[in-house]
C-alpha cells in the first residue's frame, strides 16, 4: 500500500508540470493559427466593421495574447474554465454534459479491443504457426490496416441502412421519453456500431502484441519445466505463458488511452455521437480557445489518471517494478 | 408530381433551370393534408445565436423561422413577390421617408402575450438597425417607429429610403421578437436568443447541444388549421454522408441545403420513396466569384482581368463542379432575379488565344519556362464547390501563363487573410444575392469600406463612376427609375471587373415522398413550414 501511495504522489506532481506544459503550449499554438473567434463567426454571418470591433470587446479578444494567458491561468487556479464564446456557457457545463458519452464509447471500445483482443490473441498463441495462428494474424493485420473512418461507414451501410439492424448514429433515440432499463438498451444499441469501428482498430494491436509475447515466452526454460512436471498444455497456456505475455499489454492499455481519444474524434463525427473528440473539433474551427483549452485540459488529466491506475495494476502484477519505484 | 423529380440530364439539358423554376408556381401531393406526424430533418451544425433578428443568416432561419416570423415572407405569385406574415399590408410614402405597415390582428406570442405594433418598433430600433448583420445597412436611416395604434406601425426614415429595398428585405431581415422578452438586460445576453419565443407555428421546446433541436406545434398559431405538423426535429449530423445514410434508413424524411453532396444525388435519386428537388431555393441564390486583389499591379490592369475572364470555361464549372446543378453568371445579379437582372453587359466567352493575346498586350509575356506571372489563390472553405472551382481556375489559369499557387485555410483564417488582412491575389468567394443588389451585393465592388468586413470589397478597388451609380440608386425612389440604375450598375461590373461572376446556384433537397407542401415558396427551407404535412 505504501508503495502505491509513494507511486501517487510522485505521479500527480509531474501531472501538474505536464498539465501546465499542455495549457501554456496550446494557448500559443492556437494564438498563432490565424484568425480568430470572431473571423469565425462572421464567416457564417457577415457584419461590418461596427459590429466585429463590438463583438472583439465583448468576447475579450481586443486584449493581448499575455494577459488572456493570464486571466485564463488565474481563473484556472481557481478551478474555473471560463466562458465558451461558441456556447455562450461556461466550458464546464459544456464539457461535463459530453463527457460521458466520450467515455463510455472511449471505455467500451477499450473494453472490447483488449478483452477480445487478448482472449484471440490467446487462442492464436497457444499453437504458434497453426492455421488458426496464421488466420489470426494475417485478419488482424488487414483490420489494422483500415482507416477508423471506412470502417465507419462501411458498418452503418451494412448495419444500419442495408440490415437496419443498428441506428446510423446518435448517442439515444430522439426525444424518445424513455428512462431506467429501456434508456440503457437504447443507449446501448446506438454504441454497437461506434464501438465496433473504434475497438476493432485497435484489438489487431493487443492480438498481435499477445501473440508475439506468448511465442517468447514459448521458448522459456520455466516453460519446459512446466511441461516436465506434466501438467496440462491448457494449464500451461493460461497460467504460465499467456500470464507471462500479459505484462506489456497493460503498458499498452496506457499508452493507447490517448490514441484512442484521437481516433474517437473522428469516430464520433462518423456516427454523430455528441462527444468530446467532436466538441474539440468544433472548439478548433470556431477559435473557441478557452473551450478546447478546457478540453485538452480535461482528456490531459484522463490520460494521466488511465496511466497511474496502470501503473498500480503494474506493482500489483509485478512485484518488482513498485519496489524500484518506492526505494529509488 | 413528375415535373419535380429531375434527372440529373433534365437539369443539364437546360442551364437555365434557376430561371424556369419560378414559372412553376405550385408544387405539393395532389391530397388533402393530414394533421400529425414528427418531420425529422439534417442539420449540419449549430448555429450559437438562434435570434434571426440578430443574426439573419440561413443557418439561423433554417431553425428560427419556424418559430420567429417576419412581417412578410417571398412568394412565387404575390404582389411584389410577397406574401404576408405578420403585416398585411405595407406602403410607402412618396417622398420615402415613411413606410406604413398593418399588422396581422389576433396574434399571439408563444407565452401568451398578444403581439401588437409596440414589438415591431421594438424589434425594428432596438435590434435590426443597431444588432442585425443585414439590418444596420438596411435601416441606418432608420430614425423612428411610430405605433398611432396596436396594429399599425409607421417606419420613420431620416433620408429618403427606396420602399422598393424595404420590400425586397422583409423576407429576411424583419423577424419580430416580443419586447416583453427583450427589453429588460442585454439584448445580446438574452437567454431567448438560444430559445427563441415568437408568433410561428412551432413553438422552440429543446436543445440537446451535439443531438438535436425540436419545435412542437403551436396550437394558437393565427393559421387556419396550421401548422399540421406535431413536431420538428433538427437531428445535428455533422459527417457529409450521414444525411444520404439517415435518408435511406428512414431515420430522417428530408436533407434541405444540400446536406446530400451533389455527387450522392444521382445515386440517391434512384432509392425509391426519395425524391431530389432543385426548387424552392430561388430566393436564395449563392454566387460564385472570383474576388481580385487590385493593389497587384498585374491585376488592376483590365487587360489582365479580361484575359482572367476569358480563361475561365463557365459551362464546363457548371457540368463539372456543380454536376449541372448551377447557371453560368453574367454579371453581379443572377438571371434568376425577377426584379433587376439584364443580360445586356459584356461577356466573356471562353477564349484561351484572346486571354493568351490580352496578357501578351498587357506586356506579361511568358518566360522561358512558360510563364508569365505567379499569383496566390485562395478558395473560401465553405463549400465543396468553391474548393474544387480553386483547383479548376488553377489550371485555367496555367493555360494562359497565369501560375496560380492555391493556399487552403479554414474558415476563420480564411476571412482574415482576404478581408483583414488582404494577403490574397485571387481568392474564390460564394456571396449571396438577396433580393437586391443594395443588401448585400453593391458592397462587393464599393470603394471606401473599412479592412476587416467580410464578404465586401477588400481587394482594394476604387471607381468613382461605380461608386456615384451606388450612390444614385441607394437614393433613388422611383422603382423603375431605381431598378434602371442596377441594370447599368450591372454593366458597368461587367466591364470593368473588379469581380468575376463565374456561376450561380441554389440549394438541393432530398425528401421522402411522403411529405407535402414542400418547395412551395422561393425561401422554402428559411420559411415558416405551417402547411407542410406528412402522411402517416
Amino acid at each position: 500500500m505504501n508503495r502505491a501511495l509513494t507511486l501517487i504522489r510522485r505521479r500527480l506532481i509531474g501531472g501538474i508540470f505536464v498539465l501546465l506544459i499542455v495549457v501554456i503550449g496550446t494557448f500559443l499554438l492556437l494564438e498563432t493559427a490565424p484568425g480568430d473567434a470572431v473571423d469565425a463567426y462572421i464567416a457564417s454571418t457577415g457584419g461590418d466593421a461596427g459590429m466585429i470591433e463590438l463583438l472583439r470587446h465583448r468576447w475579450g479578444l481586443d486584449q493581448s495574447v499575455l494577459t488572456r494567458l493570464a486571466n485564463y491561468l488565474w481563473a484556472l487556479l481557481h478551478l474555473d474554465l471560463g466562458q465558451s464564446v461558441t456556447f455562450s456557457r461556461p466550458i464546464r457545463d459544456v464539457i461535463l454534459e459530453r463527457l460521458p458519452n466520450t467515455l463510455l464509447l472511449m471505455g467500451s471500445a477499450t473494453a472490447l479491443s483488449f478483452g477480445l483482443g487478448s482472449a484471440l490473441g490467446i487462442y492464436a498463441g497457444a499453437r504458434p504457426g497453426s492455421v488458426r495462428d496464421r488466420f489470426l494474424s494475417i485478419g488482424s493485420l488487414a483490420l489494422y490496416a483500415v482507416p477508423g473512418f471506412w470502417l465507419g461507414l462501411v458498418l452503418i451501410i451494412v448495419f444500419a441502412v442495408d440490415l437496419r439492424w443498428f441506428p446510423i448514429g446518435g448517442i439515444e433515440s430522439i426525444a424518445s421519453g424513455k428512462t431506467g432499463l429501456d434508456r440503457a438498451v437504447d443507449i446501448a444499441r446506438h454504441l454497437v456500431l461506434p464501438v465496433s469501428a473504434l475497438g476493432f482498430i485497435y484489438l489487431a494491436l493487443y492480438l498481435r502484441m499477445m501473440r508475439a509475447g506468448m511465442a517468447e515466452v514459448w521458448r522459456q526454460d520455466f516453460v519446459l519445466a512446466a511441461r516436465a512436471k506434466g501438467l496440462s498444455r491448457r494449464r500451461i497456456v493460461l497460467a504460465h505463458v499467456a500470464r507471462n505475455a500479459l505484462l506489456p499489454l497493460v503498458t499498452m492499455l496506457g499508452l493507447q488511452s490517448a490514441q484512442m481519444l484521437g481516433g474517437s474524434v473522428v469516430i464520433e463525427s462518423v456516427f454523430s455521437v455528441p462527444g468530446l473528440g467532436r466538441l474539440a473539433q468544433e472548439a478548433v474551427a470556431a477559435r473557441d480557445i478557452p473551450l478546447l483549452l478546457g478540453i485538452i485540459l480535461v482528456s490531459a488529466v484522463m490520460v494521466i489518471v488511465i496511466n497511474l491506475l496502470v501503473d498500480i495494476a503494474y506493482a500489483v502484477l509485478d512485484p518488482r517494478v513498485g519496489a524500484s519505484e518506492a526505494s529509488a | 408530381m413528375s415535373e419535380f423529380t429531375i434527372s440529373r440530364r433534365t437539369v443539364l439539358a437546360g442551364s437555365a433551370f434557376l430561371l424556369a423554376s419560378t414559372a412553376l408556381p405550385t408544387i405539393g401531393l395532389a391530397q388533402t393534408p393530414k394533421k400529425g406526424g414528427r418531420l425529422v430533418v439534417a442539420a449540419d451544425s449549430e448555429p450559437r445565436n438562434l435570434n434571426p433578428a440578430i443574426v439573419a443568416s440561413n443557418g439561423v432561419f433554417f431553425i428560427s423561422s419556424k418559430v420567429v416570423e417576419t412581417l412578410a415572407e417571398a412568394s412565387f405569385d404575390g404582389k411584389d413577390g410577397l406574401d404576408p406574415r405578420l403585416a398585411l399590408s405595407w406602403e410607402g410614402a412618396a417622398d420615402g421617408l415613411s413606410v406604413t405597415f398593418k399588422l396581422r390582428q389576433g396574434v399571439n406570442w408563444h407565452d401568451g402575450k398578444p403581439f401588437t405594433s409596440a414589438d415591431v418598433a421594438f424589434s425594428a430600433l432596438q435590434i435590426w438597425k443597431p444588432l442585425q448583420n443585414l439590418g444596420r445597412t438596411v435601416f441606418k436611416d432608420l430614425e423612428a417607429v411610430d405605433t398611432p395604434d396596436e396594429l399599425t406601425a409607421v417606419f420613420k426614415f431620416a433620408k429618403p429610403t427606396p420602399f422598393q429595398l424595404i420590400r425586397n428585405a422583409l423576407p429576411a431581415l424583419s423577424s419580430v421578437v416580443p419586447k416583453h422578452v427583450y427589453e429588460s438586460g442585454k439584448i445580446e445576453e438574452n437567454p431567448a436568443n438560444n430559445a427563441p419565443i415568437g408568433t410561428g407555428p412551432f413553438k422552440f421546446a429543446e436543445h440537446k447541444p451535439g443531438e438535436y433541436y425540436r419545435l412542437e406545434k403551436n396550437a394558437d398559431y393565427w393559421g387556419k388549421d396550421q401548422p399540421y405538423l406535431d413536431e420538428i426535429i433538427y437531428q445535428v449530423l455533422p459527417d457529409r454522408t450521414s444525411a444520404a445514410s439517415a435518408l435511406e434508413a428512414e431515420e430522417i424524411q428530408l436533407a434541405a441545403f444540400s446536406a446530400v453532396p451533389l455527387a450522392d444525388l444521382d445515386r440517391i435519386s434512384k432509392v425509391p420513396g426519395l425524391k431530389v428537388i432543385t426548387k424552392g431555393y430561388e430566393g436564395l441564390t449563392y454566387q460564385l466569384v472570383v474576388e481580385l486583389n487590385h493593389r497587384r499591379k498585374e491585376l488592376a490592369d483590365l487587360k489582365v482581368r479580361k484575359a482572367i475572364a476569358h480563361a475561365i470555361d463557365k459551362d464546363f464549372v457548371v457540368k463539372t463542379v456543380f454536376l449541372g446543378y448551377a447557371a453560368t453568371a453574367t454579371g453581379p445579379v443572377p438571371k434568376n432575379d425577377p426584379q433587376f437582372y439584364t443580360a445586356d453587359v459584356p461577356t466573356y466567352a471562353f477564349d484561351v488565344a484572346k486571354a493568351n493575346a490580352l496578357l501578351d498586350e498587357a506586356g506579361y509575356r511568358r518566360s522561358d519556362d512558360g510563364k508569365r506571372f505567379s499569383l496566390k489563390l485562395l478558395p473560401a472553405p465553405y463549400f465543396n464547390e468553391t474548393k474544387q472551382f480553386g483547383d479548376y481556375l488553377r489550371q485555367a489559369l496555367a493555360a494562359i501563363g497565369i501560375d496560380a499557387q492555391l493556399v487552403n485555410n479554414d474558415s476563420a483564417a480564411h476571412i482574415k487573410a482576404v478581408y483583414t488582412d488582404h494577403a490574397f491575389d485571387l481568392a474564390v468567394g460564394p456571396p449571396v444575392f438577396r433580393g437586391d443588389p443594395a443588401i448585400s451585393t453593391t458592397i462587393l465592388v464599393q470603394s471606401g469600406i473599412p479592412d476587416g468586413v467580410p464578404f465586401s470589397n477588400q481587394g482594394g478597388y476604387k471607381n468613382d463612376e461605380l461608386d456615384a451609380l451606388i450612390a444614385k440608386a441607394s437614393e433613388t425612389l422611383d422603382t423603375a427609375a431605381r431598378t434602371e440604375l442596377y441594370k447599368a450598375f450591372q454593366k458597368k461590373v461587367a466591364e470593368d471587373l473588379p469581380l468575376i461572376n463565374v456561376a450561380e446556384w441554389s440549394f438541393i433537397s432530398v425528401v421522402r415522398d411522403t411529405v407535402g407542401n414542400i418547395a412551395n415558396n422561393p425561401r422554402w427551407a428559411v420559411s415558416n413550414w405551417a402547411d407542410t404535412w406528412m402522411e402517416a
